[in-house]
């Protein structure tokens, strides 16, 4: 009998579950690595629901005119037939949560009920409550929690990883992780890896991601020799609210059931917004796109508040804040739809937001790009596969809002069988001396880490880093200020060198753990700054007011970067994108 | 004078130390809250009283009240870190780890137990695979509204912490656990595992330790009716108890 294949999957949000139970259910066995038990993953943040075309509404919906809507929505960058695939699979895969036990909002007859978001017109989305995610990434769970009770996952919580173990002929061979309470690093053999780790939120200090989500596994791995692909498109989500230690998403989903934005007309109105009448506000959205309204993608939304705020100088009292209003709606709808999005708001704000209009702004929320992978999901380095928000594959240069879970979840569908499949075919290694290499690499790096006696701290260094980010890399972006961004970068990496840790012991320490994550960070950092400075146009998320149209003639191309060890940084190439089924056309919405 | 805020945290430097207080004074910004307080200690990690210290080792991640990680003791009050605000608590504020979980290091604590829990009870609806099966079972709106509740737990162990009951004297599954059968039992395709659930919570450390102290409904930081669920499920074990000792 041939021995069982061993498949390591890191992160266990939805992607990674997803991979893990396809491998399960193929006889794989999987070891399953997350810094947090799985079921506290960042995708339990996502709120309003996951797309598929069921046409259940009489639309005349098809999972073409998703798939279009995807394709446009994300400004043409993406290549065409994943997506198209992800958008076919997109209704089966409803199917199956629902036999997992999702509580899907009902229709009256008992059937799944379906939500409007942005960018389409259809009814499209799929939700339960306002924490659609959330009980997807239950569903998973329990599912491989099944597994693990049957012996085929085996869990390492609190590990983080660190890197791939590579051959000497740059095929991985396992990974080389870190247990965060013994702080012991240690090397775990597999046929083939497949990366979950989500996205890069905390390079931008607050945002509406977790607190796991560095990227740091995937700058990782880039710098050994992974490509990074479109790090330059990064999604600010129009409605977050600011807090002090994160911006919260308030959901799309509000806007989906009838929410609506405004301002105050005149500058500084000092009224209590429900005293204004109708006539004395300005429903900008509405007014600037009749056909979407305030369902417009979300880039378009982000740069339409920006604008009120910084160019009409209308921020609510003179702040950067709008309005995004639910008061018109009937409470016991807003109970049955939104409640888990109403109760964020008066928990964290304290008002009732089916009282008072919701104070809102743009907040950095998602990392469209990511590893570079093939329509298989596979990287260019032999055995490493990713999947999920870590890659860049499904959302082009803006990703439709109820997109990610289920691409997450597909990606995770692709990936799993096609590691089982790679692994299949491998053949052993001819030795295995480089996990031990590998681990002393670690170990170094750690110990280098203990004893640096500079005077940097490496949380004041991150908040940093964060204001740096969010100033010059996210809605507006012009080529002067990422070029001193990224010269900003190489002195933060110059003074990471001097970094000083205030706890040194080896049990537990996050101060070892996050200095690690911050370098990988900085790292990562560089190729969004250099990636953001090269592309002369305006695409999806990448707005550049000194190139403001879509350049498709030079830049209807994928970026990719891949680090050059000797010269300590990024460098870049580009590919071409497959348009082979749309071909691209102006995007007005 | 600017206003500061004065924050007492119980720390612990592993599993076998003993713990110790320290005091921390942060200057004050609106709407901090006991995570954006940890934050601001790491970056600078130093005591009121001006002496060197390490960044508090605590679990966080959604600080959305949604993850279920930053569960600690605020104020004597078992709760999430991210939703208390400090303008709502009573300084000065006092961290404490929960007490009736393993300690890691600081506030971090070893919440396993729940997880083994559910695994003992088989929270999962028995699918027959992934591959495209067609649609699930169709569910009543009203279905739909009862198990939504249930299946927002988020497994931060908060009503645990409060129970009188559960300790390692009774080895008591907790109300958590309990809730998710109720889940699992009520869906038409979970309900195939009813009666091994039901068995689960039969005998030691089963639903008969419940002392009905009802702590554990005040303390959800989720609004999860708790004590109905006890009740309900109580009731399933005690009907097929009693079958099964006639069926004997």
């Amino acid at each position: 009998m041939a021995t069982t294949l061993k498949i390591t999957v890191i992160g266990g949000g939805l992607a990674g579950l997803a991979a893990v139970i396809k491998i399960a259910e193929m006889g794989g066995q999987v070891d399953l690595f997350s810094i947090v038990p799985v079921k506290r993953s960042h995708s339990v943040c996502a709120q309003g629901g996951i797309n598929a075309a069921k046409n259940l509404k009489g639309e005349g919906d098809s999972t073409w005119k998703h798939f279009d809507d995807t394709i446009y929505g994300g400004d043409f960058l993406a290549n065409q037939p994943p997506v198209k695939a992800m958008c076919e699979a997109a209704p089966g895969i409803i199917d199956l949560l629902d036999r997992m036990g999702v509580p899907f909002n009902r229709t009256p007859e008992g059937l799944l009920d379906f939500r409007r978001f942005g960018g389409t017109l259809y009814n499209r989305t799929a939700f339960a409550g306002a924490t659609t995610g959330q009980q997807l990434l239950y569903a998973l769970d329990e599912q491989v929690r099944r597994y693990e009770s049957e012996g085929k996952v085996k869990k390492y919580e609190h590990w983080e990883f660190l890197s791939a173990v590579l051959d000497g002929n740059r095929i991985s061979r396992g990974i080389c992780a870190m247990d965060l309470r013994s702080m012991e690093v240690r090397t775990f053999p597999s046929d083939a890896i497949i990366i979950a780790t989500g996205g890069n939120g905390a390079i931008f200090g607050k945002s509406t991601n977790s607190v796991v989500c560095t990227g740091s596994a995937q700058s990782a791995l880039y710098q050994q020799g992974c490509f990074y692909a479109n790090g330059e498109f990064i999604q600010v989500h129009p409605t977050c609210i600011p807090g002090e230690d994160k911006l919260r998403l308030m959901s799309e989903s509000a806007r989906g059931e009838g929410g609506r934005v405004w301002v105050p007309k005149t500058p500084g109105d000092k009224r209590d917004p429900k005293s204004i009448p109708q006539a004395e506000r300005w429903y900008f959205l509405e007014e600037w796109y009749p056909k979407y309204g305030n369902l417009v993608p979300r880039d378009v939304a982000t740069r339409a508040i920006f604008k009120v705020v910084f160019e009409h100088n209308l921020g609510i009292d003179g702040k950067p804040m709008v309005y995004l209003d639910l008061t018109h709606i009937d409470r016991k709808i807003l109970d049955r739809k939104l409640e888990g999005i109403l109760e964020i708001y008066e928990k964290f704000v304290g008002d009732d937001p089916r009282d008072t209009p919701m104070k809102i702004f743009p907040g950095m929320h998602y990392t469209m790009g990511g590893l570079w992978v093939d329509f298989k999901q596979a990287t260019n380095i032999p055995g490493i596969y990713a999947a999920g928000e870590c890659e860049y594959q499904y959302h082009g240069a803006n990703r439709l809002g109820a997109n990610s879970l289920v691409s997450c979840i597909y990606g995770g569908f692709i990936a799993g069988p096609s590691a089982v499949q790679y692994a299949r075919n491998q053949k052993a290694a001819a030795g295995n001396g480089h996990f031990d290499t590998e681990r002393k690499q670690q170990e170094e790096n750690n110990a280098m880490l203990m004893k640096s006696e500079g005077k940097e701290n490496p949380f004041c260094l991150w908040r940093e880093l964060g204001e740096l980010m969010t100033k010059d890399c996210t809605v507006i972006r012009y080529n002067k200020n990422l070029k001193e961004t990224d010269a900003k970068l190489c002195e933060y990496l110059e003074r990471f060198r001097r970094i000083n840790l205030s706890d040194r012991t080896q049990w537990a320490n996050t101060s070892v753990v996050f200095s690690r994550q911050l370098y990988n960070m900085l790292q990562l950092s560089r190729v969004i700054a250099q990636g953001a400075a090269m592309r002369d146009e305006s695409r999806g998320a990448h707005y550049k007011p000194d190139f403001p149209e879509r350049d498709d003639k030079n830049w209807l191309k994928t970026t990719k970067a891949y680090f050059a060890p000797d010269a300590d940084e990024p460098k870049f190439e580009f590919e071409p994108v497959d348009i082979s089924l749309i071909p691209p056309r102006a995007r007005k919405y | 004078m600017a206003k500061s805020v004065i924050i007492k945290i119980k720390r612990q430097a592993n599993p076998r130390e003993t713990s110790r207080w320290e005091e921390f004074e942060l200057p004050y910004k609106p709407a901090m809250n006991v995570i954006s307080c940890l934050m601001d200690i790491a970056a600078n990690p130093v005591t009121r009283d001006g002496k060197a210290t390490t960044p508090i080792t605590y679990d966080s991640n959604c600080l959305e009240e949604v993850c279920g990680s930053c569960a600690m003791l605020i104020n004597g009050r078992a709760r999430m870190a991210c939703s208390a605000l400090v303008d709502k608590l009573e300084q000065p504020i006092r961290l404490e780890p929960f007490s009736k979980f393993p300690v890691v290091r600081d506030l971090a604590v070893d919440r396993q137990v729940l997880f083994e829990n559910l695994k003992a009870v088989k929270a999962w609806v028995p699918i027959d695979g992934t591959y495209d099966l067609g649609a699930g079972p169709r569910m009543t709106a009203e279905q739909q509204e009862a198990a939504y509740p249930l299946s927002r737990c988020i497994s931060c162990c908060c009503c645990m912490e409060v129970c009188p009951q559960f300790n390692d004297d009774t080895g008591f599954v907790g109300a958590a656990t309990i809730a998710q059968v109720r889940l699992f039992n009520t869906h038409p395709t979970g309900a195939a595992l009813e009666r091994e659930r039901l068995t689960a919570l039969m005998g030691d450390g089963g639903i008969q330790e419940c002392g009905y102290a009802q702590n554990c409904v005040e303390a959800c930081p989720k609004d999860i009716p708790l004590t109905r669920s006890i009740s309900e499920v109580g009731g399933a074990v005690m009907k097929q108890a009693i079958g099964d000792l006639f069926r004997k």
